[in-house]
């Protein structure tokens, strides 16, 4: 077993560009096309998942040792939607906007192919430290793409940038900042008005497609294949399907 | 009598599960390359998702009598996965066609989002055991209607001249923009049949 050592930053890193759960895995697409018609759901269910990651790989792999590996795939899952409901829980508590805004997505969190794949290839296999940075890593990494998923759609389909951050972050619910409005902000000088397509469930597709064509285009500059189906790295669903 | 008929309409169409609530997404573009498959699996799904929502109802109603809500999510996906494991140990020892057929999807149900998805659904809108499994059995015929229509849409970009970058994933995805904008026609059909 003569594998190559992973320094810990870039454990930590390769989940924002090189391994991209989005737009390079293609994993977690349910949830990064549902909620990605606001910034402000996408940023939430982001952070959400963020916090998800970071608990599941930290307890799957301080129990790895534990769990037998014949039932493995049915522990995780318990342990990921009992963390899954505590998130739930606190979200419902603080942010009750942007718990109404993700609605049935929030507990869906459960099923985001991310999570599974990444205790079944990471956590249970590495120490908590650097499970802990794979989790946060790979978090941060979904998040960065379901921001600019939102970023674009919500620009260009409802002509807004942040809209009701206040939500989000409550600290901010004095001030007079509520997000950016772009389209009123033009609408003195020109008659330009939102595509509302692209906050519809057809504009989420398109805006998915576009982005990944693109991450193809840079792929293909540097020599590397195109951009598949994650089921495949998903090693959860991989095992299952033989 | 007409909240079952809208129910269908609305998971069948106006509300339907891959095109409009973005579950089910995995399915849809991994197995929707040949029509037969894609039927198998929308087949395969429309029955769990059933099953599913016959089997939860009557745990829900017991978590809520119990003030245990907050289970919800942990029991479901835990019915989700035995009534798969069950489902296919079944199938396998007594319905051996059924299971060449079906045999290869069901394990990669369990982790589908538009099964539990329905399952949450029915216990957020607090539905009825009868509206839960038509709203279920909506769910899931809209989700074989979509994959199969979309197979049929994919074999015709199999002999399209596509850009390299498009190659493979985004001009799948670009595609399913389209028929999910083809959908969005029957937006007003709930109201215009005078269901809603």
């Amino acid at each position: 077993m003569a594998k190559t050592k992973v320094s810990p930053l870039e454990t930590f890193s390769k989940g924002f560009v090189k391994e991209n759960p989005v737009l390079r895995l293609v994993l977690g697409t349910c949830p990064a096309l549902a909620v990605s018609n606001t910034m402000v759901s996408a940023i939430g269910m982001g952070i959400a998942t963020i916090m998800v990651l970071v608990m599941t790989n930290t307890i799957i792999s301080a129990l790895k040792k534990v769990i037998p590996s014949k039932v493995r795939i049915p522990a995780y899952i318990v342990i990921i939607s009992t963390m899954v409901t505590v998130v739930q829980m606190l979200v419902k508590a603080f942010l009750p906007v942007i718990y109404d805004a993700l609605g049935v997505y929030l507990p869906l969190i459960t099923v985001n192919c991310i999570i599974l794949g990444r205790a079944e290839s990471f956590a249970s296999k590495n120490s908590v430290a650097l499970s802990i940075l794979d989790g946060l890593g790979m978090g941060i990494g979904f998040l960065a793409a379901l921001f600019s998923i939102s970023l674009i759609r919500e620009f260009v389909g409802g002509g807004t940038i942040l809209s009701g951050i206040q939500s989000l972050l409550p600290f901010l619910s004095g001030s007079s900042f509520n997000g950016v409005d772009v389209a009123s902000a033009v609408s003195q000088y020109t008659a330009l008005e939102p595509i509302k397509i692209f906050i519809l469930p057809a504009g989420g597709f398109m805006v998915f497609g576009f982005l990944m064509a693109l991450v193809n285009r840079i792929n293909h500059k540097k020599g590397k294949p195109s951009v598949e189906l994650g089921c495949g790295s998903c090693k959860a669903c991989d095992k299952e399907a033989k | 009598m007409k909240t079952y008929i809208a129910l269908l309409v609305m998971g069948i169409l106006t509300q339907n599960f891959v095109l409009s609530r973005f579950l089910g997404i995995c399915p849809f573009l991994g197995v929707s390359r040949q029509t037969n498959t894609a039927v198998g699996m929308g087949l395969a799904v429309t029955g769990v998702m059933t099953l599913a929502a016959i089997i939860s109802h009557p745990f829900n109603v017991l978590l809520n009598n119990m003030g245990l809500e907050y289970l919800q999510t942990t029991v479901f996906i835990l019915i989700i996965a035995s009534l798969v494991q069950i489902l296919e140990v079944f199938i396998k020892r007594y319905i051996k066609a059924l299971y060449s057929a079906f045999g290869i999807y069901l394990p990669l149900i369990t982790t589908n989002c538009a099964v539990l998805g329905i399952v949450i659904i029915n216990a957020q809108e607090a539905y009825t055991f009868p509206q839960s499994i038509v709203s279920a059995l909506g769910a899931g015929l809209g989700f074989l209607l979509a994959i199969f229509m979309f197979s049929i849409v994919r074999s015709k970009i199999n002999e399209a001249h596509v850009p390299p970058s498009f190659r493979g994933m985004p001009i799948t995805l670009i595609a399913a923009s389209i028929v999910s904008l083809s959908f969005m026609g029957f937006t007003g059909i709930a109201q215009g049949l005078g269901l809603a």
